[in-house]
């Protein structure tokens, strides 16, 4: 490759000099042309570090950087994430793999490879082109992580952080696996050979080779024994120190039968043993676990999938505020969060000093002050008036997982399935035990040569495996199917749940009703001054309410309010340029007259002075009648914060049983869902998650519905999209019928070990075969209930 | 026939030490990215012209 020749050659008319793409603006540098000045920074970079033959060995590599934004990787430095992402440390050596997703050319392994010469702390970089990562080995006294991290970004190969380490674990418990079916296939290759002379009858006219024969197939099967097996034997080991019993015992106890009694053959020159059939076993055994493992990855459900939760956050664009999906923000962002929303990711706080609620967190539920200049860390929620700040770290989708699935929120009732299978499998592995010992007497007397054989099949075939397997991909999939039609679901364990609810209790603003185009009209007289502060007020709740009028009012004057209150199901009061301002519900403002037109009304008063309300009507949600008719007598009662209005249109939608109560507060809520269940219902609780957060813990099932911008309420075991709660009856009938799907997976794999019992004790079966068809039987199952839910939902929610 | 038990203890030495081999394949991660080593092959040359284009710096 001629340097000389190519260089000019990609030069070619207004396409960018660095990325290749088409330049609106042409910046002019050593006659190249960039489209941006972050191409020609990242050209000028590599220019002087003579690294130019990046643009040689492909065309245009670079990557535009038009939309790169400045990143702050100063977080990289502190102790505690430094350990978590550094492979090796010491004073002198370091050693970190970083993700980067954007390599994609021969350019990029060759720049990436040469990073000593760009930063000279940096001892040696090593590319991994299929897993798109780069381990660098670098000195830490002459360089920093966040300076390697800030280099690699600046170059446009921005690296992905992730603090959770569990990617690596699996890989290597994959290796293992693989090591100990390759030692058990050697193994029993080798040891197939050495009994061909057994076989076909030979060995009997030659005792020395017999017994040469016989010693090196006791030989190759120790290791096989020891380190192949390992894992059946240490499971098996385990669950007996615990006093308990598991699946793998039955297991353990032949290999440990077949291996020991072949040994005692041998060694007392009474038989060959049964080398070929122990070491055949593991071997088959191992590659079913093998092929399992390939299988569940290909069907495993991805809980981290990004789409996971609708929670959006609002982000200060070029000139106004816009409402972005959490996922989408990047360092050095700058956001506004109201009143009760959560704070998505580390922070630092910019605007007046306020509280933060970090009990989602800590379980400590007394707010916490924080001054500007203080980092807000992910999870607290925001007490008081709407606060700004500036992003410091991508958000984690695992931390705000997890943070879901804390204990605090969790409800009491364990998974009955899950104890089911528990129970069952432990009692079937007792079954077994008694079945496998029942078979050995019986054929040592009839039988005695046979009998080894025949009682390491009955152990080896009985394994329930699948049986523990049906439920999680059961309920597993169900969730991933429902989280596609944007019912996010916390848990598996809500799928089983929400089967079994027979009682469905409903919230009316912002669930029944809707936001999208409501009409508002204010009742009194306004001044400008007056909307203004209006605007700032209820734009520091996310109260569905606060959310419409603070869209109607709209008003380019920014206020500043102090003495911020939100006091749920009433109201918000502030105070605004000295005067303090109500806006809420007759009683919070003190107004005595009711208005007698429907929809709702919010009041204000401004010091105490009742100046006027706003009339909202808000149309309801698209299927909301089908969906209340298919639930039939299940509907049970509507709860709402508000005025008995637009009572006659909503009546005419709800069948006759079901119940009204308005003008409830959270408590009311919650203890309306309380006195349900004391009367043994099980409860469906459907609300915004604001003002009946309560309500949502108490049930037994809590969905939080959300339009665009979504507030997320760690109390809720799901978030359902506004557009989707018309199909509400549709997702508790995928619900039910997955557990008729679970039922059926568990008569199949009951079938399955019964016919497959009844062949080994009658001694109609080889261990081999036994170990071929016990992964073969869990496959089938999970293959059978994941493939049943996906066409059930695919009939139901089309 | 002590000839025999020879030659296979022989056999099974050679086998013995292809599966170390493959063990040791494992282990290093060699089948892990089959495609960057071969290109990376190919930069070495490269490289020395550069550091003796660039000996002056």
């Amino acid at each position: 490759m001629n340097p000389e020749v190519s260089v000019k050659e990609p030069h070619t008319g207004t396409l960018c000099y660095h990325c290749g793409q088409p330049c609106e603006e042409k910046l002019w540098l050593d006659e190249k042309v960039f489209c941006c000045y972050g191409c020609q920074t990242v050209y000028e970079i590599l220019n002087a570090n003579n690294l130019c033959r990046y643009y040689q060995l492909d065309l245009h590599p670079g990557l535009s950087q038009r939309k790169q934004t400045d990143e702050n990787f100063l977080y990289l430095d502190e102790k505690p994430i430094r350990k978590k992402l550094l492979s090796f440390d010491s004073d002198h050596f370091a050693r970190i793999t970083f993700s980067i997703p954007a390599i994609h050319c021969v350019s990029c392994i060759w720049l990436l490879e040469n990073l000593q010469k760009i930063d000279a702390g940096v001892l040696r970089s090593e590319t991994n082109f299929t897993q798109k990562s780069v381990t660098i080995d670098f000195n830490p006294t002459h360089t920093k992580l966040s300076h390697i991290a800030a280099t690699l970004h600046s170059l446009g190969y921005a690296p992905l952080i992730t603090l959770d380490g569990t990617k690596s674990n699996k890989k290597t418990d994959n290796k293992a696996l693989l090591l100990k079916l390759a030692l058990a296939g050697f193994c029993f290759g080798n040891v197939m050979l050495f009994s061909f002379p057994e076989y076909l009858g030979i060995a009997r006219a030659d005792a020395f080779l017999t017994r040469v024969f016989s010693w090196l197939n006791l030989l190759l099967s120790i290791p096989v024994f020891v380190y192949s097996s390992s894992d059946y034997l240490k499971s098996a080991w385990k669950s007996f120190t615990q006093r308990q019993i598991n699946i793998d015992v039955p297991i353990a106890a032949g290999l440990v039968a077949l291996f020991f009694r072949s040994a005692y053959d041998i060694l007392s020159h009474t038989g060959p043993g049964y080398f070929d059939s122990f070491t055949g076993l593991v071997f088959f055994l191992l590659t079913g676990r093998w092929f399992q493992n390939i299988t569940y990855e290909s069907l495993a459900f991805d809980r981290d999938f990004k789409s996971y939760f609708p929670l959006a956050v609002q982000k200060k664009g070029n000139d106004r505020w816009e409402s972005v999906i959490v996922h989408q923000l990047l360092p050095g962002d700058q956001i506004r969060l109201r009143n009760m929303e959560i704070v998505p990711t580390d922070s630092k706080l910019i605007s007046a000093p306020t509280f933060i609620d970090y009990s989602f967190v800590t379980g400590e539920s007394r707010p916490v002050n924080a001054n500007p200049g203080d980092l807000i860390y992910a999870g607290g929620r925001l007490i008081g008036q709407p606060a700004e700040m500036v992003v410091e770290k991508s958000v984690s989708q695992s931390h705000l997982t997890s943070l879901w699935n804390n204990p605090a929120f969790g409800k009491t009732n364990e998974s009955q399935y899950k104890k089911m299978i528990d129970r069952a499998a432990r009692r079937f592995t007792w079954i077994v035990l008694f079945l496998a010992f029942a078979t050995a007497v019986y054929w040592q007397i009839t039988a005695p040569t046979q009998m080894w054989l025949v009682l390491t099949s009955v152990l080896m075939v009985a394994c329930p495996c699948a049986l523990a397997l049906s439920a999680p991909f059961t309920f597993g999939n169900t969730m991933r199917v429902l989280g596609k039609h944007k019912l996010y679901l916390k848990n598996a364990d809500v799928v089983e749940r929400l089967a079994a609810i027979n009682s469905v209790v409903l919230d009316k603003t912002g669930t029944l009703t809707h936001g999208e185009k409501p009409k508002i009209e204010f009742i009194g007289k306004l001044t400008d001054e007056e909307r203004a502060a209006i605007h700032a007020l209820t734009g520091a709740s996310s109260h569905p309410l606060s959310m419409m009028i603070t869209s109607s009012t709209f008003s380019d004057s920014p206020k500043v309010i102090s003495n911020f209150k939100e006091i749920p199901g009433q109201g918000v009061e502030g105070v605004i340029d000295g005067q303090t301002y109500r806006v809420g519900s007759a009683e919070f403002v003190g107004a005595s007259s009711l208005p007698s037109a429907g929809g709702s009304s919010v009041f204000i008063s401004i010091n105490k002075e009742v100046i006027g309300y706003f009339l909202i009507s808000t149309s309801i949600r698209k299927n909301i009648k089908r969906m209340i008719h298919a639930l039939g007598n299940k509907m049970d009662a509507l709860l709402s914060g508000d005025k008995e209005t637009q009572s006659d249109e909503l009546r005419k939608l709800f069948p006759q049983s079901t119940l009204f109560f308005f003008n409830q507060s959270p408590h009311d809520k919650l203890e309306y869902i309380f006195n349900l269940q004391l009367n043994g219902k099980t409860v469906l609780m459907v609300g915004d998650g604001l003002n009946d957060s309560g309500a949502l813990k108490q049930s037994d099932v809590g969905l939080a519905v959300t339009d665009r911008a979504g507030t997320f309420s760690p109390a809720c075991d799901g978030i359902l999209e506004g557009s989707q709660l018309g199909q509400l009856d549709k997702f508790i009938a995928l619900s039910k019928s997955s557990i008729v799907i679970l039922k059926t997976a568990f008569v199949i794999s009951f079938l399955y070990n019964a016919l497959a019992l009844t062949f080994a004790v009658s001694g109609h079966l080889t261990p081999l075969v036994a170990a071929v068809l016990m992964p073969l039987s869990s496959i089938s199952v999970v293959g059978f209930s994941t493939l049943a839910v996906t066409f059930t939902a695919k009939r139901k929610l089309s | 026939m002590i000839i025999v038990a020879v030659l296979i203890l022989i056999s099974l030495i050679i086998a013995f030490i292809f599966l170390f081999l493959f063990f040791w394949n494992i282990r290093t991660g060699q089948y892990e990215d089959t495609y960057t080593p071969s290109v990376r092959m190919l930069f070495d040359d490269e490289i020395k012209k550069d550091t003796q284009d660039t000996n002056t710096n």
